[in-house]
C-alpha cells in the first residue's frame, strides 16, 4: 500500500446538490471529474491521507469576520456553512496536530467576500478561509498568520477582511486587474495605514506560465513569508491559472501548481475558483494533494499537456520581475510606513464603491480606521447600497487597545439610529457581536 | 429442505433446514489441510437417507480462498497495467509478472494514447516462457471505457487460459483496487473452480444432486456457476455467515450491533434497520484493498481463550491466545475460566481454571470469584469499546451533498445481539456496560451455519450513462449501448434495474428474493460555454444481504425466542 511521507487531511466537499444556477460555473457539476480522477487514483487509501467529513460553521463563526446586512442567515445558504465548515475543520485538525497539513475541497468559495456582506460577490458570501482564521485564533490562539491566495482572480475579499491587521500577511498573485475581474489587486494596494506592507499584491501579465509564477514565487513569496515568520500558511488555492480556464488567461498548469504547492508548503490549502472542471481541476487537485503528502506528483499532467507550447515570452518575464522588484521594495518599506501612520488618535478615510456581480448590488462604503501606536486601530464602516438601507459597522480589532475598544463601544452607543437602519459592533477582544436597529 | 454449511478456521458447522426447523446439525474440526474431505463428510451426513429431490439448496461458506491466500499458496498471475498520467503504477507492484504498458483514458472514458500492441505481444511471449497461465489486464478509468482492458486481454488470450478484465469486477472507480481485485480473482479462480468442481463430482457420485451455493463477502449468495465468472467474491465469507445468523435476531425499524465472540476474536458488525452494513469500496484481505463487496466488520484479537495476564499490576486480556482454557486442558488462564469460576461453564475442569485464576488473584491481591469478574468485565469492556469505535467511524463516513450532510443517517445502536461460545454469559455484562438490550443468540453453536442457509442472492449493477457521448454503460455487465439525448435519469434507473434482475437470475436468485435497491441516483447536466450539452448519469442499484423470503417466518419458529441467562 501507498503511503504519504506527510500525515495529511483532506475534507472533499463537491456540493452535489447546490448551484448559483443551472449553468454558472459554480454549478453541480463542477468538483464531478475531480472527484472521479481523486477516487479512481486511489488517494483515499494511501496511508496517511486521511477523509474528514467538513464542520458546519455557525452563525456564531461568521460574526467573527463579517457585517452581514441585514443578517447571517438572509445571505448564506447552507452550502456557504459547510464550505466554511470544511476549511474550519482542517484548520482544527492542523492545529490539534492529528495532520501536519490539509486540503480543504470545498465549494462555494469564498475569497470575494468582504468584511460587509450584503449579497454574492464573484460566486462568494463568505469568506471561508477568513472565518476559519478567526476560529483558529479565537480556539487556539494562533496569532500570525500568511494568506498566499494563487487563485487567477484578485483576492479582494480577503485583502479587505485583512486591509488593517499587521499580523495577516495576505499575498494575492492573479492576472493583472486591467484584464481581469475584480479588477483590483495592484501592487499600489498594499494595506491599510496601521498595516501597510502586510497586503502584498502581485498582478501578473495574460499568458503568465509555470516559470512566471514559480519566479513570483521564489523571489518574491518565499522571502517574505521567510521575513515574515507566520505560524500558519493558508494557500488559497484557486486552479483558474490554468491554461484550459474558460473565464482567465494564464498558461499555468497541474504539474506548476503541484510544484509551487511543494515549495510554498502550506499548512492550509482551500481551493478557490477554477472552471476548467474536466480538463485541469481533475489533475490540478490530484497534483496538489500529492504535493501536500510530500509525494512523487512527476507524472500527473494533463492530457493534452504540451509545455512548449505554454512558454511564456520574454516580455512577460521582463513584467513579471518588475512586479516583483515593486512588490519586494513594498514589502521593505512597510516598517516604516505603519511607524509614520501610526500615530495616535489620526483618522484615515476612505469611500469605495463595491459592486456584488453575482448579486448586481452596488454598494457605497466610507471606512475610518483610527491610526492607534498600540493596536491595529478602530475601523468603523458606514455602507449603504443601491436597494436603500444603510448600517454602521464597528470593528474592534482581536488585539485592540484599551483606547479603540472604548472608542469602538463610544461610537456604537451613541450613534443615533435616524440615519441608520442597523448599527453592529463587533468585538474580537471578547469574541462578542452586537446589533441593534 | 436446505443446507447451510461454514467451514470455519476451527469447526466446520452444518445443519439441514425443514418445516421450519432444524432437521439436522453436524460440527467437526475442521482439517485445514483438507477442506475437501470435510466439506464432503458433513454433506453427507446432513443428506444420509434423504431422497435427493428433497434438497433444494445447499449454501457453503468456506475459508478455502482465504486460507491460500494467507499462506501466499497462489498460482504466479501475469498482470498488465496501463495507467497513463497520474500515480506511478509500479507502487501498485503485484507479483512477479507486473508490467506497466502506454495506453490512457480519461476521466470520462474518452481514449487519450492508444496502446502499443506490440507491446502487449511481448508481454504474451515473456509469459509462455514462464509459464504463465493466468492473467489479470486493468487500465485506469476502463469502468469508464473497458476498450483498452478488452484489446489487452485479446491479445494475452493466445498465451493464457485465463485473462481477467479489471472492469469486469466491480464498476467503483478505484485503480489500485482494481489491480489487487482482478489479481486475486485470476489467483484464486483455479483452486476454487476445482474444488466446487470436486465437491459436486463427490456428491453426484453419491447419487445427490444438489444445486450448490457460495456464500460471498457481503453476506449474500450466487450460484455456483456464476462463482466461477467471479471467485474473488467468496473471498473472507467468513465472517459473513455468523453476521446473517445473526439477522433473525435484528428488529426491522432499529439499528443492531452485532457481536460474534469467538475463541480468538470477536468480530463486530452493524445493521441499519435490519440492512447489514457493507464496507464502502470493498473488504480488505491479507493488507491488500480490493473491490470485492464485503460486509463491514471490524475484528479485534479478543475472544473466550485469549490469555490473561498482569502486567504491572494491571490485568490485561488477550490479544494473544496461547491454547485453549485451562478448564479445556490449556496452559494459560483464559475469559472461558473466568466463566467456568463463575459457575457458567461446560463440561471441563472448574479446578484446572481455579487454578488458572488463583495467580492473577494473587497479584491483584482479591478473590478468585472477584479477579473472574474483572476479567469477564474487562473483556465486555474491550469489546464495546471497540464497537463504540466502529459505529464511530460509521457515522463520520463523509457525505457529498448538502442534503446528506445536514439530514444524513447516524447509526445509533438499540439493540445488540451477541453470538459465539461465550455469547449468553457475555450479554448481561455488555447490556449493563452500555445500557442497551442485549440478547445472545440461541443455538449460537450453528447460527453461522443457519447464517449461511438462509442468505439470499445479492447483486449489484452500476450504470454509468454520459449523454454528450451518447453512451450507456455497465462495465461489471460487459453492456454497453448507444443512447439518445433523452436519455435521463429514470431511464437510467429502469435500465439498471432490468439487467440487475437479469443478473440476479443468473446468479440463481428465484423472483421472489429480487428486493431492489438504489444505493446512487445521480445526474448532472453538463454545461460547455453556458449551453448544456448533455447529462452525466450515475446509477447504483443493489440486492442486499438478507434472508431468503420463504424463511424469513421460518427464523422465527427455529430459534423460537431468545431466554437470556440470568445476570452474571
Amino acid at each position: 500500500m501507498l503511503s504519504s511521507s506527510e500525515k495529511i487531511g483532506l475534507v472533499f466537499f463537491p456540493a452535489f446538490d447546490w448551484a448559483i444556477d443551472p449553468t454558472h460555473p459554480e454549478r453541480e457539476e463542477r468538483l464531478l471529474y475531480t472527484q472521479d480522477q481523486v477516487f479512481e487514483e486511489g488517494i483515499l487509501d494511501i496511508e496517511g491521507i486521511v477523509e474528514y467529513k467538513p464542520d458546519i460553521a455557525t452563525v456564531k463563526d461568521i460574526q467573527r469576520v463579517h457585517f452581514c446586512v441585514p443578517d447571517e442567515l438572509s445571505v448564506t445558504t447552507q452550502s456557504h456553512l459547510i464550505s466554511a465548515g470544511g476549511a474550519k475543520k482542517i484548520g482544527s485538525e492542523v492545529l490539534e496536530r492529528n495532520i501536519s497539513r490539509g486540503f480543504a475541497l470545498v465549494r462555494p468559495p469564498g475569497h470575494h467576500a468582504m468584511r460587509v456582506v450584503h449579497g454574492a460577490r464573484g460566486f462568494c458570501n463568505i469568506n471561508i478561509e477568513a472565518v476559519m482564521i478567526e476560529y483558529l485564533r479565537q480556539a487556539y490562539g494562533v496569532d500570525r498568520v500568511a494568506i498566499v491566495d494563487t487563485d487567477c482572480h484578485h483576492g479582494d475579499g480577503t485583502q479587505d477582511i485583512y486591509w488593517h491587521d499587521p499580523d495577516t500577511l495576505f499575498i494575492s498573485v492573479h492576472q493583472d486587474g486591467r484584464t481581469l475581474y475584480p479588477g483590483t489587486g495592484f501592487t499600489s494596494e498594499f494595506g491599510g495605514p496601521n498595516a501597510a506592507g502586510t497586503t502584498i499584491n502581485l498582478p501578473l501579465p495574460p499568458h503568465t506560465s509555470e516559470e512566471g509564477f514559480l519566479y513570483v514565487l521564489d523571489n518574491a513569496i518565499l522571502p517574505i513569508l521567510d521575513e515574515f515568520k507566520p505560524q500558519l500558511i493558508i494557500n488559497s488555492a484557486g486552479q483558474d491559472n490554468h491554461y484550459s480556464d474558460p473565464i482567465t488567461d494564464m498558461r499555468f498548469c497541474a504539474r506548476g501548481y503541484a510544484e509551487l504547492t511543494s515549495r510554498l508548503k502550506p499548512h492550509i490549502a482551500v481551493l478557490e475558483g477554477g472552471y476548467s472542471i474536466e480538463s485541469a481541476l481533475p489533475y490540478m487537485n490530484v497534483g496538489i494533494i500529492l504535493a501536500l503528502a510530500g509525494m512523487d506528483y512527476s507524472r500527473i499532467s494533463e492530457p493534452d499537456f504540451d509545455p512548449e507550447r505554454l512558454r511564456q515570452g520574454p516580455e512577460i518575464s521582463r513584467k513579471i520581475e518588475k512586479v516583483v522588484e515593486e512588490a519586494l521594495s513594498l514589502w521593505k518599506q512597510g516598517p516604516e510606513m505603519r511607524r509614520a501612520n501610526r500615530k495616535e488618535g489620526r483618522l484615515f478615510r476612505r469611500e469605495r464603491h463595491i459592486f456584488y456581480d453575482t448579486d448586481r448590488i452596488i454598494e457605497v462604503q466610507r471606512e475610518t480606521v483610527r491610526g492607534c501606536p498600540e493596536c491595529a486601530g478602530l475601523v468603523s464602516i458606514d455602507s449603504r447600497t443601491d436597494r436603500g438601507g444603510r448600517i454602521l459597522a464597528v470593528h474592534v480589532p482581536r488585539k485592540a487597545c484599551g483606547k479603540c475598544r472604548e472608542a469602538g463601544y463610544q461610537l456604537y452607543d451613541s450613534t443615533g439610529l435616524e440615519e441608520f437602519d442597523r448599527i453592529f459592533i463587533q468585538d474580537r477582544t471578547t469574541d462578542e457581536y452586537f446589533s441593534r436597529k | 429442505m436446505i443446507i447451510g454449511l461454514d467451514v470455519g478456521g476451527t469447526h466446520t458447522d452444518g445443519v439441514l433446514i425443514g418445516n421450519g426447523a432444524i432437521l439436522r446439525q453436524v460440527k467437526v474440526a475442521t482439517d485445514t489441510g483438507n477442506l475437501f474431505d470435510c466439506v464432503c463428510a458433513c454433506l453427507e451426513k446432513l443428506t444420509v437417507d434423504l431422497p435427493p429431490k428433497a434438497i433444494r439448496r445447499a449454501v457453503l461458506s468456506t475459508t478455502l480462498t482465504t486460507n491460500a491466500i494467507a499462506e501466499g499458496n497462489l498460482e504466479k498471475i501475469g498482470v498488465v497495467v496501463s495507467a497513463g498520467p497520474g500515480i506511478d503504477p509500479a507502487n501498485f507492484k503485484i507479483g512477479s509478472h507486473y508490467f506497466c504498458v502506454s495506453g490512457s483514458i480519461d476521466h470520462r472514458g474518452r481514449e487519450v494514447q492508444p496502446l502499443r500492441e506490440r507491446e502487449i505481444e511481448e508481454i504474451a511471449d515473456i509469459f509462455i516462457a514462464d509459464n504463465i497461465r493466468r492473467a489479470a489486464v486493468i487500465s485506469k478509468f476502463s469502468v469508464r471505457n473497458p476498450k483498452h482492458e478488452l484489446e489487452m486481454a485479446r491479445i494475452l488470450a493466445r498465451s493464457c487460459e485465463v485473462v481477467i478484465p479489471g472492469h469486469s469486477l466491480s464498476a467503483t472507480l478505484n485503480f489500485p483496487r482494481r489491480i489487487n481485485t482482478a489479481w486475486l480473482s485470476a489467483a484464486v479462480h483455479p483452486l476454487h473452480k476445482e474444488f466446487f468442481e470436486a465437491v459436486r463430482q463427490s456428491l453426484k457420485s453419491k447419487g445427490v444432486e444438489i444445486p450448490i451455493y457460495v456464500l460471498k463477502a457481503d453476506g449474500g449468495t450466487m450460484s455456483f456457476e456464476a462463482s466461477l465468472m467471479a471467485p474473488e467474491q467468496t473471498i473472507f465469507s467468513g465472517p459473513a455467515a455468523s453476521v446473517l445468523g445473526a439477522l433473525p435476531f435484528a428488529s426491522p425499524d432499529v439499528d443492531t450491533l452485532v457481536l460474534d465472540i469467538g475463541g480468538t476474536t470477536t468480530d463486530i458488525a452493524v445493521f441499519a434497520r435490519r440492512a447489514p452494513l457493507l464496507e464502502p469500496l470493498g473488504g480488505e484481505v491479507a493488507g491488500s484493498r480490493t473491490l470485492v463487496r464485503a460486509l463491514k466488520t471490524r475484528s479485534i484479537a479478543l475472544g473466550g481463550d485469549s490469555c490473561v495476564d498482569v502486567i504491572d499490576a494491571e490485568l490485561r486480556v488477550g490479544p494473544r491466545r496461547l491454547g485453549p482454557a485451562m478448564a479445556y486442558g490449556g496452559g494459560h488462564p483464559t475469559p472461558t475460566d473466568a466463566l467456568f469460576v463463575l459457575g457458567k461453564g461446560g463440561k471441563g475442569d472448574l479446578e484446572a481454571a481455579r487454578r488458572g485464576l488463583r495467580p492473577i488473584a494473587r497479584n491483584l491481591g482479591v478473590s478468585i470469584e472477584d479477579t473472574a469478574l474483572l476479567i469477564l468485565d474487562l473483556a465486555c469492556a474491550k469489546i464495546v469499546g471497540a464497537a463504540r469505535e466502529m459505529v464511530e467511524e460509521i457515522n463520520l463516513r463523509p457525505v457529498y451533498t448538502v442534503k446528506e450532510l445536514l439530514s444524513g443517517y447516524r447509526v445509533q445502536p438499540a439493540e445488540i445481539v451477541v453470538l459465539g461460545g461465550p455469547a449468553p454469559h457475555f450479554a448481561p455484562r455488555i447490556e449493563e456496560l452500555t445500557g442497551i438490550q442485549t440478547c445472545a443468540v440461541p443455538l449460537w453453536h450453528v447460527a453461522n451455519a443457519i447464517g449461511a442457509a438462509l442468505a439470499r442472492n445479492t447483486s449489484e449493477v452500476t450504470l454509468f450513462a454520459d449523454t454528450e457521448r451518447g453512451l450507456a454503460l455497465a462495465p461489471g455487465e460487459e453492456f454497453s449501448r448507444a443512447v439518445g439525448k433523452d436519455f435521463d435519469l429514470e431511464k437510467a434507473l429502469c435500465l439498471a434495474s432490468e439487467l440487475l434482475r437479469a443478473k440476479c437470475i443468473k446468479a440463481g436468485a428465484s423472483e421472489c428474493e429480487i428486493d431492489l435497491e438504489v444505493v446512487e441516483s445521480n445526474q448532472f447536466n453538463m454545461v460547455r460555454d453556458y449551453y448544456t450539452v448533455g447529462r452525466n448519469i450515475r446509477v447504483q442499484v443493489q440486492t442486499r444481504p438478507g434472508l431468503i423470503s420463504e424463511c424469513r417466518d421460518l427464523a422465527g419458529s427455529i430459534f423460537n425466542c431468545c431466554i437470556l441467562p440470568d445476570a452474571v
